[in-house]
């Protein structure tokens, strides 16, 4: 019996009914540049998603799509089961984009205000002030600002509305590390308090510290998603560290190898075959030493996807 | 199952009227107060009207006039004229292009705000700033001038000014949209400088060459000087109702053009 309902929980047809915000389908082309390739995409009630990739990969125009600030070449966008540019889907979202200039000469709070006005029920000033670690910044006009305190200005106005959907644009992008921490928790909060939230970074240790679930995005395609446990699992990738003569040329045409990057004395070798790999090394240099493998982490794991995907897309170009 | 996450997808209540009009007096009071603090905008929106108006005005011509009006009320109303369209231009298209090049207009599109709550704000910041200069030109005029007039002469006079803030805040809408953050401020010199002069704003109608006010009989601000000069008796005694249509035909011409610029930015046009 309990099977029978797991089973009809991991349906297809009761994950859509979840979904709060969509990308069915989705290209969006700049001029001749395609950004975004069929893009299928959902985030779901209640949980944080985190979309990674590298710069330049979509995920900011994957975000712009979902609030409604442009539209998809081809393919259908859905917030709410509704468009997203409907001003009623729009008081139940909140936005942290990352933008060049804010208006300098408004103070923190006057900020908050307007901000707060613009939703039905908003959250009182103090909270977003403390929510956000600006108390003691209120009065201060946005000019005066640090970068990190900046960013969080901009968090505050994405949190002041009290919305059921989030989007974090690079949240944490130039915050030092107790700010990191501190925006981290905050958004840990927003989801315990039953928030959806869709975060996009290229910190894929920010994804895994807070992230439900990962998609990893490249190049405009969705390439892998899952729990950050399944995307490392996705590629049993190892990390090979040695102190070799060979040149970083033939080590990579060594099969199976993945990524190859000198650190310091020694080269770093990521791949998905390790034993193959060892075994080719030490018959091409005897003189080989140092030899360490360990598992490998998101990170690899990243790198070897977006990597496979880079390969596997050059031949279509 | 779609019965547990129907609440998702259920409408929320819409924004009262009263709600509504808050959004739109907040936003118009912080922008206020955001440009009444830079001061970028305070210092050349209103230190050139009136530094000029103080040279041209009151220091060097006080004495004279022109067909019985004497020069510091004459200029009191071109450089009202010039003050009003310096404020609205400043007012819009600085911001505006300021805005959309870097970001800020995203996150308040991304935002509940309802869309035309921001232009309001900058139109009524426009006439705001616009009725602040020329009341100071008057004063100038009155307390240095000689300038007398009766009270309802002069609010008349900032009336029609501060009216003919709306073109030219339309004018800036338009020119916001389709210039860079950095190249709106020489845009808008470049438009609003060269048309000051050949309107008569600065000198006046009948000491232009022959051929510049030929040229002026076609630029909105020469209109809106005319409507002014009518309320001090220093005008050409031309139809009113013609300068009007000129005025309200620039109104149209570029919110029509600003509202190019708004659904290119909307991404409804192409991409």
């Amino acid at each position: 019996m309990i099977a029978t309902l797991e089973k009809i929980r991991s349906t297809p047809s009761s994950t859509v009914t979840r979904d709060i915000a969509s990308l069915a389908a989705v290209s969006k082309n700049y001029g001749q540049v395609p950004a975004l390739r069929g893009v299928n995409f959902a985030v779901h009630a209640g949980e944080l998603v985190a979309l990674v990739g590298p710069n330049g990969a979509g995920k900011t125009t994957a975000v712009k799509l979902l609030l409604g600030l442009m539209q998809p070449s081809a393919g259908r966008v859905r917030v709410f089961g509704g468009d997203p540019t409907n001003p009623q889907n729009r008081m139940r979202v909140g936005a942290m984009l990352q933008v060049g200039r804010v208006p300098e000469t408004l103070r923190v709070r006057e900020h908050i205000d307007l901000f707060s006005s613009y939703y039905l029920k908003p959250l009182p000033l103090a909270e977003v002030l403390a929510g956000a670690g600006l108390e003691k910044l209120a009065e201060r006009k946005f000019g005066d600002l640090s970068g990190g305190q900046r960013q969080r200005v901009l968090f505050a106005l994405a949190i002041c509305g009290d919305p059921d959907l989030l989007f974090l644009d690079e949240p944490t992008v130039g915050l030092d590390v107790e700010s990191r921490r501190m925006l981290w928790d905050e958004i840990r909060r927003m989801v315990e308090r039953g928030k959806t939230v869709l975060l996009t970074t290229h910190h894929l240790e920010e994804a895994d510290a807070l992230a439900d679930r990962v998609a990893v995005i490249n190049r405009g395609e969705i390439i892998a998603q899952g729990t950050p446990a399944e995307i490392k699992a996705k590629t049993s990738g190892k990390r090979i560290r040695c102190i070799t003569g060979l040149g970083l040329t033939s080590l990579r045409q060594i099969p199976g190898v993945v990524e190859v990057r000198e650190d310091r004395e020694a080269v770093e070798i990521h791949s998905g075959e390790a034993e193959s790999v060892v075994r080719e090394l030490l018959t091409l240099d005897p003189l080989l030493s140092g030899l360490e493998i360990s598992s490998a982490g998101l990170e690899e794991a990243f790198l070897a996807l977006t990597k496979d995907s880079s390969m596997s897309a050059a031949p279509q170009n | 199952m779609s019965a547990a996450s129907t609440p998702l997808y259920n409408a929320l209540p819409q924004r009262s009227p009263g709600h509504t009009l808050t959004i739109y007096l907040k936003e118009a009071k912080y922008e206020f107060l955001k440009n009444l603090r830079l001061r970028v905008y305070t210092l050349s929106v209103l230190s050139f009207p009136l530094m000029f108006y103080v040279l041209f005005g009151l220091v060097l011509n006080a004495r004279e006039s022109i067909g019985g009006t004497t020069i510091p009320t004459y200029l009191m109303a071109t450089y009202g004229t010039f003050g009003v369209m310096g404020a609205s231009l400043f007012g819009t298209a600085a911001g505006l292009a300021a805005d959309r090049g870097l970001g800020w207009l995203q996150v308040k599109r991304a935002s509940p705000m309802p869309p035309f709550a921001y232009f309001a704000a900058k139109v009524v910041l426009s006439m705001i700033f616009s009725a602040i200069v020329v009341s100071l030109l008057m004063l100038l005029g009155f307390a240095f001038g000689g300038v007398r007039l009766p009270l309802a002469n002069l609010a008349k006079l900032l009336g029609t000014l501060v009216a003919g803030s709306l073109p030219f805040s339309a004018l800036g809408l338009a020119v916001g949209y389709f210039a860079g953050p950095n190249s709106a401020p020489p845009v808008i010199n470049l438009i609003y400088l060269p048309m000051s002069f050949c309107s008569g704003l600065w000198v006046p109608y009948m000491f232009l060459p022959k051929m510049v006010r030929q040229i002026a009989l076609v630029l909105p601000p020469y209109h809106l000087s005319q409507l002014a000069l009518g309320v001090v008796g220093g005008g050409r005694h031309e139809s009113a109702a013609t300068h009007w249509e000129v005025l309200l035909a620039l109104t149209l011409i570029c919110l029509g053009v600003a509202r190019i610029g708004f659904q290119r930015d909307q991404g409804k046009l192409y991409g």
